[in-house]
């Protein structure tokens, strides 16, 4: 079995974008798009699934919300209610409206790191973690489809020529 | 074109005529005299048995210094009672125009701001506006009845009361009648003539062409929102800040503004749905939508942010001569005062928080009804309480003087919009508009 890919190249993002659509109607499959920058809708084009990343970011709130009222409570409330300048530590909610600014931040401070970790840990970065960029004029001015080859590689190269690529290159990949 | 309906033109009149009964049965029934709140408050009494055994004795029991004390509670109770009819009017009232006012500062904001996505509802914000001109001439008439002593909703107002009070009579430089009265002339006269200049170059504009007539909406919107910010942060003072004379606040005039300001959103979104469901709006799609519905989200939020900023400040530093406008309000106003914080804030943050609950029809009414309902009582809250006291009811009044003006706000509002084409013609950014995709 070759592990074949063909590397297209283009330096316009709407040409890009057209050829996602063409390729994705000839039934190649798209392995990976790399751009310079964000193009819109390629996600689209290429029927990326939708993320999910803002709901891990509400859950992630709920839960920094929930370690807020948690450890205010036992804190202030529970362990040693201490008469601080008359404030109510009777109950948790008789002195409610001095912890709302620390559980408003702890909420954001949560909802933000925790989803910025899964961010980072589903995309796979961290430091000195090996770039996996296959051309380096890509993070530059040059976009590049990378489409795995089945079948006849003379007619693969026909085609994505079509497309508009300023090059097409086949990658023998390596395990 | 947009043709008024028969069918909504006659819910409106009968919106406003039932409306108009219940005010008049609210002012009919007003006691009238000492002797008929001393029967309300027995028949209350008597409802509740556990005072009438506390209550001990009849009034021929009590000594003299108790009788006159209860003959100053009596006309206390009346004065409140009396009030209350016309704070029912007064609250419909401002708020009704307040949001046509919030319609025109977002209209403004949008053309200040060259917004490409909002001049296909151009035309809608400009029909909602169309309300400002009579609602304020109806306030203004509320506010002169006021400063004839019609009423007592600005105790300040009362020469007797500034008499006895050294803190309102230390106040009466900026709080007397004719100051008064100037100031919301100028105001209610600024916003509407800056309404009544963006509407007539708007149909202008549809005319005929030219950059110079965009041009100058562009600085009216401008100069307007400067004369905007500075009138509704004295115009908050004025109409409702002074109600409680004895009380302050700094914020008090944002805090008022996002109130008005979230509810005209969502009213412009509702009309939005409504127009767009009688197949009108044609370039309006749930992009448009969804941007206003981010709004009503945003400052729903926003609105929070400066009710709690002004709560949690005062009741921190509990100070008593500002702390007692809450304490009152907590005691006397419980469901009102806590329930709009669900309306206003929970609710709307857990409906509108999910982008495809933005696009969806059904959820942003729902939503907007929950705004719409809490704003009516965060205005409520601020003015009956200090004019009302403890003897408030949303009963006939209330809901007789809303749907007055709601039919008259409807009526008015679909009048003006069946003037003019619901597109404009020439505006400059409206084919970004059409083409709008978020």
């Amino acid at each position: 079995m070759s592990n074949k890919v063909i590397h297209a190249i283009y330096n316009d993002d709407d040409v890009l974008l057209h050829a996602v659509t063409e390729t994705r109607s000839a039934h190649h499959h798209i392995e990976e798009i790399y751009t310079p920058f964000p193009v819109h809708g390629l996600d689209k084009a290429m029927g990326l699934a939708p993320t999910r990343l803002a709901i891990t970011a509400f859950l992630y709130g709920l839960v920094g919300l929930a370690f807020a009222t948690t450890i205010l409570n036992y804190i202030m409330i529970e362990n040693w209610p201490q008469d601080i300048g008359g404030k109510p530590s009777f109950s948790f909610i008789q002195n409610m409206p001095a912890f709302v600014p620390i559980m408003f931040e702890l909420t954001v401070f949560f909802s933000a790191h925790l989803m910025v970790f899964t961010f980072f840990m589903r995309s796979k970065l961290w430091p000195f973690k090996k770039a996996e960029n296959p051309d380096v004029r890509t993070t530059d001015d040059h976009f590049l489809m990378e489409v795995a080859l089945h079948g006849n590689e003379e007619e693969a190269i026909e085609f994505f020529k079509n497309t508009g690529a300023v090059e097409v290159k086949v990658i023998d990949k390596e395990q | 074109m947009y043709t008024f309906s028969n069918r909504l033109k006659t819910f409106a009149i009968v919106l406003m005529v039932l409306g108009l009964v219940g005010i008049v049965y609210g002012f009919i029934n007003a006691p009238k005299t000492v002797s008929d709140v001393e029967q309300i408050l027995t028949e209350q009494h008597h409802g509740d048995s556990h005072h009438v055994g506390e209550a001990g004795g009849s009034h021929a029991e009590l000594s003299a210094d108790e009788q006159a004390e209860h003959q100053h509670h009596l006309e206390h109770v009346l004065q409140q009672m009396q009030n209350k009819p016309w704070a029912a009017v007064y609250v419909a009232c401002i708020f009704f125009m307040l949001i046509s006012l919030g319609v025109l500062a977002f209209y403004a904001i949008n053309y200040a701001s060259q917004a490409g996505w909002s001049p296909v509802l151009a035309r809608v914000m400009e029909g909602l506006s169309a309300y400002l001109l009579p609602g304020s001439i109806i306030f203004l008439i509320l506010l002169v009845l006021s400063s004839m002593n019609m009423n007592h909703l600005f105790i300040w107002m009362d020469a007797d009361v500034v008499a006895d009070d050294k803190i309102i009579s230390a106040k009466t430089g900026y709080l007397n009648v004719p100051f008064f009265l100037i100031r919301t002339v100028i105001y209610l006269a600024g916003w509407n003539l800056y309404r009544y200049y963006a509407v007539k170059n708007s149909r202008a504009m549809d005319a005929n062409f030219d950059i110079a007539i965009h041009k100058r909406v562009f600085k009216a919107s401008a100069a307007f929102l400067v004369f905007f910010i500075v009138t509704e942060s004295m115009m908050s003072w004025d109409w409702i800040m002074s109600i409680d004379t004895h009380w302050y606040s700094t914020l008090f005039g944002w805090y008022v503004f996002a109130s008005f300001f979230v509810t005209a959103v969502t009213v412009i979104a509702f009309t939005t749905l409504y127009l767009k469901s009688k197949g009108l709006l044609e370039y309006v799609n749930t992009s448009h939508i969804h941007d206003l519905a981010k709004y009503m989200f945003g400052l729903s939020i926003f609105w929070t942010y400066l009710w709690f900023s002004q709560f949690m400040l005062m009741w921190y530093s509990n100070i008593p001569e500002e702390v007692t406008y809450f304490v009152f309000r907590i005691q006397e106003y419980k469901l009102p005062f806590f329930g709009m914080l669900l309306l206003n804030f929970a609710l709307p943050l857990l409906l509108l928080m999910n982008t495809e609950f933005k696009r969806i029809t059904w959820v942003i009414v729902m939503a907007g009804t929950l705004i719409v309902v809490g704003h009516y009582l965060d205005f409520y809250n601020m003015i009956v309480p200090g004019t009302v006291g403890g003897s408030w009811f949303i009963g006939v009044p209330e809901i007789g003087s809303l749907m007055f003006f709601a039919g008259l706000f409807i009526f008015v509002v679909f009048t003006a919009m069946a003037k003019a084409p619901l597109l404009h013609k020439n505006h400059p950014l409206i084919e970004e508009s059409k083409q709008f995709h978020y």
